[in-house]
């Protein structure tokens, strides 16, 4: 659900890239080409998704993860995802499904060829670290039919009472070690090192703490991020193949830096099109982007002069604003704690905590759902989160739809229209009485 | 005086509304969109000036002791003087306009006979003009382009069958011509046009009875009043194609929530179904949005559904509603679904069921699928109000009625008969505050 790109190139004049997007973009294109370059390589290769992404554990095995969703992401990004999505259709598949799954599946039947043009290399193993969303068991159904490799499913136990309890990381641990970690070793050869995986969650915990910094600069004024459409670039690393690795560190020190330097020099974000003019509104938004047309969209924010000061979107790969780190002194258990905090296995009661707080400390005007098509298990009760959080807030909402990488449903025009009545809305709320008849 | 311009650029219709500083509505005009925004909206706002200049007559008619009976009836005589005159002069253009069209291969050897052929469909259509414009007259259209089309093609027909041309060639032209004349800006020199109708009123009634007045003084007094264009603001779907800077511009659902605050205070949830879109809005005690929600990315039960049956049915849109109301038994129809109405329709009547009874139906699953937009939006929980072209169909009046009883009891509902020109007016007074708020405010 993450995506490890760096923004296109926005007009010809030239763009300074900020050494953290070139070192983004660096360590994205190596991914690729490690992935591709398998078949010389005869590394093994570990499909995962972004949610509940064991990548420090993935990596005590020397494989290299693959992540189906970012695939799918970067396909929405080039425009191939349309293509992908039908061809996925023409094989069986509704319209009414994720389409993840279709533009993955139609991407495959077509060659199965990756961002850097070469062929994606076949699965070794399937890891299912299942935290929330069914579609990904279905989705992993299918891959293992298609591939015919060893499957192992890591169930977490959904937060329908708003705690962890020690049962269930119990549970989790006892998987762990008894399903996946023997899984793992048998698929790749290599024996586990739990003092390995140690090394890899410290360093974790070094790139979320700079992660954290980063994502709550946005409570300044003006915000020197937008925390959804940015946001979308800052969690690339630590949401993909790159969690525990130095890289990681090195990545998100940088972003550090700059983000620092934007806050002295009370600069906004940086869009596509340059630095961004005064922040006129502070939105907090649920949802996930849409992706075939993300600049479109986003342009529709950053031209209003809105900026995204949080979102719940950049904590469906773990959340770690509200203090979970991976801790190196208990390797198993924070593992377990990572899976069953990340966003997409939280109850909706949770959601509306997180959001209604998002609005008061980062002091945003209003919230926006941008409620997917075929993702049922965001959009399910959005509406509800929705008329919660305006009562527990006195905050004003909205409510917009579009698809992830499907581009049938991106209608600019619709979605340009409530955008603009929402912020004069806010602008409307905000003259209260002066203007009242 | 200064007045406040709200402009509601809709996909079927452009309606301006022209406020004063009081916030009273002094004109209202209405025309085709067109597919041209900018004749469309020039077009509008040149109807409601025409319109504010009735009401300007009529406030110093009054003010000059006129009973207003009888000012009713010397203001219709005015008004009717008036399109007349309108109507003729559009002609005049169209005519010239059809005349020009005639040339090419097409027309080889036929080009005499076609010219005449329009001369005199034309002497015809002038000829006939005033009973169009005749106290009492019942027009199905107000907009040049219906009542010209719908009375050129009679004529055609007669003229082609009588002087043994093809009719097609005659329509060719008038396809052609109509679409110009329709995009050319209005002409000038509204005063001047106001004088000659006058004229002609008093000419066929010298004792017009208005009170002690002085008639052509008063109305040349007030014809000397500047409408001065203070502050416009547009909104709609158009609105973006305009060239309006951004001080002039809202968005429609903001306009017809005010719009309907101004028309009833008390109402706190508006449905509005327009052309292609179907809005549910919540307004708090100033008119202030608190919500809203709209159908997505497809125009399934929206006004277009219900041209689109009509066509179907070889009927008027504004035949549906009346039919609709002889039922007694809807049928059961689920789908809204614009492509597949047409498919239903054929299939339920093939079935033997009543024309009636399916529209009947129809109407009651456009407006369920406005409720479920309206619940989502936050329901229905104090006065409520429906406003757009939609709203001027008792079927769907009552159908909505019946929906919101079963769904939230007993609220009041408001259906104003110029509900069409909700969005123009929240924009004219958006206008009117935009201009408050800075006194230098400079017209569009």
């Amino acid at each position: 659900m993450t995506i490890i790109v760096t923004p296109k190139a926005g007009p010809a004049k030239d763009i300074e890239k900020d050494a953290s997007m070139v070192k983004q973009k660096e360590m994205m294109a190596a991914h690729y080409d490690r992935l591709t370059n398998v078949p010389q390589t005869g590394e093994k290769v570990c499909a995962t998704f972004v949610p509940g992404n064991l990548n420090e554990l993935i990596m005590c095995f020397d494989l290299v993860n693959n992540l189906p969703e970012v695939n799918a992401i970067q396909s929405g990004l080039r425009r191939q995802s349309g293509a992908y999505v039908l061809e996925a259709e023409k094989i069986g598949h509704s319209e009414d499904v994720c389409t993840y799954v279709k533009s993955d599946i139609g991407m495959m039947a077509k060659g199965n060829i990756g961002p850097n043009g070469k062929k994606m290399p076949d699965p070794d193993v399937l890891l299912l670290s299942y935290t929330g969303c069914f579609t990904f068991m279905k989705w992993f159904e299918l891959l293992r039919e298609q591939y015919k490799c060893e499957t192992i499913m890591l169930h977490t136990p959904y937060m329908g009472d708003g705690k962890i309890t020690k049962n269930m990381t119990d549970y989790m641990v006892k998987q762990l070690k008894e399903e996946v970690i023997p899984k793992l070793e048998r698929v790749s050869g290599v024996k586990f090192d739990i003092d390995r995986l140690r090394e890899n969650l410290k360093k974790s915990a070094r790139a979320e703490d700079d992660l954290v910094r980063v994502l709550q600069s946005a409570k300044h004024k003006p915000s020197p991020i937008d925390a959804y459409f940015g946001g979308i670039y800052y969690i690339g690393p630590i949401f993909g193949a790159f969690r525990g690795t130095d890289d990681a560190i090195d990545y998100y020190s940088f972003l550090r830096a700059e983000v620092e330097e934007r806050i002295a020099a009370g600069k906004g974000p940086v869009t596509p099109d340059g630095d961004m003019g005064k922040e006129k509104y502070r939105l907090v938004v649920e949802g996930p982007p849409n992706y075939t047309n993300f600049r479109q969209f986003w342009k529709m924010f950053y031209d209003e002069g809105a900026v995204v000061v949080a979102s719940t979107y950049s904590k469906v790969g773990g959340v770690y604003d509200l203090g979970f780190r991976h801790d190196p002194d208990k390797p198993l258990e924070t593992l377990a704690e990572y899976c069953l905090g990340v966003y997409t296995n939280r109850s909706l009661p949770m959601r509306i905590d997180m959001i209604a707080n998002y609005l008061n400390e980062y002091e945003a005007d209003g919230l926006l759902i941008n409620s997917i098509k075929s993702c049922n298990s965001f959009s399910a009760g959005q509406l509800l989160i929705m008329r919660e959080v305006e009562k527990r807030t006195g905050k004003p909402a909205a409510f917009i739809e579009s698809d992830l990488v499907d581009p049938r449903y991106f209608s600019a025009a619709n979605i340009k229209n409530r955008l603009e009545s929402y912020f004069q809305m806010i602008e409307q709320k905000r003259a209260g009485g002066r203007a009242a008849a | 005086m200064k007045t406040y311009v709200g402009i509601d650029l809709g996909s079927t219709t452009t309606k301006a509304i022209l406020i004063d500083e009081d916030r009273a509505v002094i004109g209202r005009g209405i025309t085709n969109s067109r597919s041209n925004y900018s004749t469309a909206a020039r077009v509008a706002s040149e109807e409601a000036r025409i319109d504010a200049r009735f009401t300007l007559f009529r406030r110093a008619l009054n003010a000059g002791g006129g009973k207003s009976g009888e000012l009713d009836e010397f203001l219709g005589a005015l008004e009717r003087s008036f399109r007349l005159l309108q109507f003729l002069e559009q002609l005049g253009d169209l005519e010239e306009t059809c005349r020009g069209q005639v040339k090419g291969e097409r027309f080889a050897k036929v080009e005499d006979a076609v010219r005449e052929a329009i001369v005199e469909i034309f002497k015809r259509l002038r000829e006939e003009a005033p009973s169009l414009y005749a106290p009492g007259a019942k027009r199905k259209s107000d907009f040049f382009r219906d009542i010209a089309g719908s009375r050129y093609h009679a004529q055609a027909e007669d003229v082609a069958r009588a002087a043994a041309i093809p009719y097609e060639l005659l329509l060719n032209v008038y396809d052609k011509s109509i679409i110009e004349v329709e995009n050319r800006p209005p002409s000038g020199g509204l005063s001047d046009k106001f004088r000659q109708a006058l004229a002609r009123v008093l000419a066929a009634d010298s004792a017009v009875k208005t009170g002690s007045t002085d008639v052509p003084k008063t109305i040349e007094k007030t014809l000397d009043i500047d409408l001065e264009e203070t502050y416009l603001v547009g909104t709609g779907y158009g609105r973006v194609t305009l060239p309006f800077s951004k001080e002039h511009i809202r968005s429609e659902i903001l306009c017809h929530g005010l719009g309907a605050h101004m028309m009833y205070p008390n109402t706190r949830t508006v449905l509005d179904i327009g052309g292609q879109d179907t809005k549910g809005i919540q307004i708090d005690a100033n008119g202030i949005v608190e919500n809203f929600q709209m159908n997505d990315r497809c125009a399934a039960g929206c006004g277009r559904y219900l041209g689109y049956i009509a066509d179907e049915m070889n009927m008027g849109l504004h035949e549906l509603g009346p039919l609709a109301m002889k039922s007694n038994r809807p049928a059961r129809i689920n789908s809204t679904c614009t492509v597949f109405a047409g498919a239903e329709l054929r299939d339920r009547l093939s079935l033997g069921e009543k024309r009636e009874d399916i529209l009947a139906g129809l109407h009651r699953s456009i407006i369920l699928r406005a409720i479920s937009i309206i619940s989502r939006s936050g329901g229905v929980t104090s006065e409520f109000t429906f406003t757009g072209g939609v709203a001027k169909n008792e079927a769907a009046v009552r159908e909505l009625k019946k929906v919101i009883k079963e769904n939230y009891g007993d609220v009041t509902i408001n259906i104003d008969p110029e509900s069409i020109y909700t969005g123009a007016l929240g924009a004219a007074e958006f206008a009117r505050r935009a201009h408050l708020e800075q006194p230098e405010g400079r017209a569009a």
